[in-house]
């Protein structure tokens, strides 16, 4: 079932356009992958789908099931918000919130404005922190936490929104090795259990491995959207990037390796693993 | 940092509140002793001169005090919320140097002798800087994502301000002696003779708007993630700014009209309280209010004993508390920024 049907969409920023036309399925439970250049307009058409830009053209159907589908433009943003969370890049957090004010924000959609937090609204925000495991820094300052730390607190957030989809913005950027596996072993779960999520992420490697498809943006339009496998071949990359790889594929998946020009003498040469010797 | 966040900080706050309004009423040049004071007040007693002074004088002064410091505080609270910084304060937006130009033409026009002319030149003066402020904002936003946003209005308060400063200075320039007097001693602020039917307006303005701000409390918590995490999570980060910002000039506009440009109130309080009860604009603006409220009337009260029987402006009083504080603060919010710059992982 497509939860989010992306079509015709185009926005320009002082009459320079950063996107066109673009025309994209999304279906409920899918990963995609959204990657591109620096500057290919992933930022703009995550924050054009999430309803924050006023696109130029084009439309955003948000599809839910049991009801009729919806135009993102026309939803108020806080029933919006209700089925729909997104995490920016950077979240900058002015002033020494709490871990658990700022998980508790996610809530903000679901609840009245002059009732306090139900018990429910509790509950739901202890459940988000145990998921990404930040209730034991529950009560610390969010300004004295790790980038790792933070980006966990913000998932938890958008978690305890409830929402339907998702929409991250670089989950993975500034992470260590094991945090971004991390971080994308739960979006792949979170996936995997009917959570629609739209994710641009820099790193080929981390999209190839762990999305369902691909959406590959190349200034401005939708150069290729499909499975990575048959989709990320090193002449796709080439032609986007501008960058010789070289792209292995084995059972996990694929293996996108770039290459410096000073490599170029060894395109073809063998690989063979590294490993620290045993003397 | 520990924080204090149960129900008794509020209970604290609010006993402290109630001890600088009987000092407040107690000390002065005829002292009352505060249990005659609480007699008076309850109606007990027929003290004679003793009740004329406290309750025709001294009440309404310090219920003056009460109302700015109450209103300044919290609007200075929201400003912090809205523009994401702990330095702002209710006059970020130019509202006092209009209410300065307005009240120095209506001296300078010989309008001051009408009543309620004063206050409401000041108004006036207020709020056609941040009429200028709104019309501006909605328009010049080129290069940022929302209309309406920090910069565009920053800049356009931070202009104004200077256009109606010299506006001021031209009405200081070309006065004559005893108008002189009159702008001088305006802007310098203060709560000296106070009328009841001064009180009432600003009684009514201060309870709508903060019970229409702390019904937006959360929004503000909202916003301190950015204006489009605000956004994805439900609340408009334009209309939010345009509500409270309307919502703060009414309140701080109304406070200035009646006791002139009080400095310090509104940056040094909630800032002090965001230390002590933590960033969640829910518990911050209450706090704020019944704190601010309670400085300005003890500032208040110094004001007008330390060189009796000469008033000084509040002013003086609340600037020299509020100005090492705040470089204190300064100091102090700067250190704890360098780990937060510099951290990744």
């Amino acid at each position: 079932m497509t939860v989010i049907r992306v079509e015709n969409l185009t926005f320009a920023y002082n009459s320079r356009p950063v996107f066109e036309g673009i025309t994209l399925d999304v279906k409920a439970g899918e990963l995609l992958a959204l990657v591109g250049p620096n500057g290919s307009g992933k930022t703009t058409f995550l924050r054009a789908i999430s309803g924050v830009l006023p696109v130029n053209a084009g439309a955003v159907y948000l599809n839910l099931r049991g009801e009729s589908p919806r135009l993102v433009s026309t939803l108020v943003p806080k029933e919006l918000a209700r089925s729909l969370a997104a995490v920016e890049q950077e979240v900058h957090v002015e002033f020494d919130f709490t871990v658990r004010e700022i998980v508790a924000l996610g809530r903000l959609p679901h609840s009245h404005r002059l009732n306090p937090f139900s018990m429910q609204d509790k509950r739901i925000v202890e459940e988000a922190m145990e998921r990404l495991a930040i209730t034991p820094f529950a009560e610390r300052s969010i300004q004295t936490l790790s980038s790792g730390e933070r980006q966990r607190v913000f998932l938890a957030m958008a978690l305890a929104q409830e929402p339907r989809v998702l929409l991250l913005d670089e989950p993975t950027a500034h992470l260590d090795l094991k945090y971004q596996i991390e971080i994308m072993e739960l979006i792949r779960e979170l996936a995997d259990q009917s959570l629609t999520v739209i994710a641009a992420i820099h790193d080929l490697n981390l999209a190839a491995r762990y999305a369902d498809r691909v959406a590959v943006l190349s200034q401005g339009r939708l150069a290729a959207c499909g499975h990575p496998r048959p989709l990320l071949t090193e002449e796709l990359i080439e032609s986007v990037w501008g960058v010789r790889v070289r792209v292995l594929q084995d059972r996990a998946g694929l293996w996108i390796i770039p290459q410096a020009s000073s490599d170029l003498d060894n395109a073809e040469g063998d690989f063979s693993a590294v490993r620290a010797s045993r003397d | 940092m520990s924080r204090f966040r149960g129900k008794r900080t509020f209970l604290i706050l609010l006993l402290v509140l109630i001890g600088a309004l009987l000092i407040g009423v107690a000390v002065g040049p005829v002292p009352i002793p505060p249990v005659e004071s609480l007699k008076i007040l309850l109606g007990l007693s027929d003290g004679g001169v003793q009740e004329r002074i406290l309750l025709d004088v001294r009440l309404p002064r310090v219920l003056l005090g009460l109302l700015v410091g109450w209103v300044l505080s919290i609007s200075g609270g929201v400003m912090q919320g809205l523009f994401r910084n702990p330095l702002a304060d209710p006059y970020l937006l130019g509202i006092a140097s209009g209410a300065s130009a307005g009240a120095a033409a209506t001296i300078a026009l010989n309008l001051d002798a009408l009543p309620f002319a004063l206050p409401a030149g000041a108004f006036l003066g207020a709020w056609l800087v941040v009429f200028i402020v709104y019309r501006m904002g909605n328009s010049a936003s080129a290069g940022h994502i929302f209309r309406f946003d920090n910069y565009s209005l920053i800049l356009t308060g931070v202009a104004l301000a200077a256009l109606f400063s010299a506006v001021t200075s031209f009405f200081i320039f070309t006065a004559q002696s005893e108008d002189l007097r009159k702008i001088i001693f305006w802007l310098m602020g203060g709560l000296g003779a106070p009328r009841w039917p001064y009180l009432m307006p600003l009684v009514s303005v201060a309870a709508l708007g903060t019970l229409v701000l702390l019904v937006f409390s959360r929004d503000l918590n909202a916003l301190a993630l950015g204006e489009p995490m605000a956004r994805h999570l439900g609340v408009n980060p334009q209309t939010l700014k345009k509500g409270l910002l309307f919502i703060v000039t009414l309140m701080t506009a109304s406070a200035v009209a009646v006791a002139g440009t009080i400095g310090f109130v509104g940056l040094i309080i909630p800032h002090a309280m965001r230390l002590i009860v933590g960033p969640d604009h829910r518990r911050l603006l209450w706090a704020s209010a019944l704190a601010g409220a309670a400085f300005l009337i003890l500032c208040d009260t110094a004001a007008r004993t330390a060189l009796a029987p000469a008033e000084l402006p509040v002013g003086i009083i609340t600037a020299l508390w509020g100005a090492p504080f705040f470089l204190y603060l300064l100091n102090r919010s700067r250190r704890a920024m360098i780990p937060q710059g510099g951290v990744s992982l």
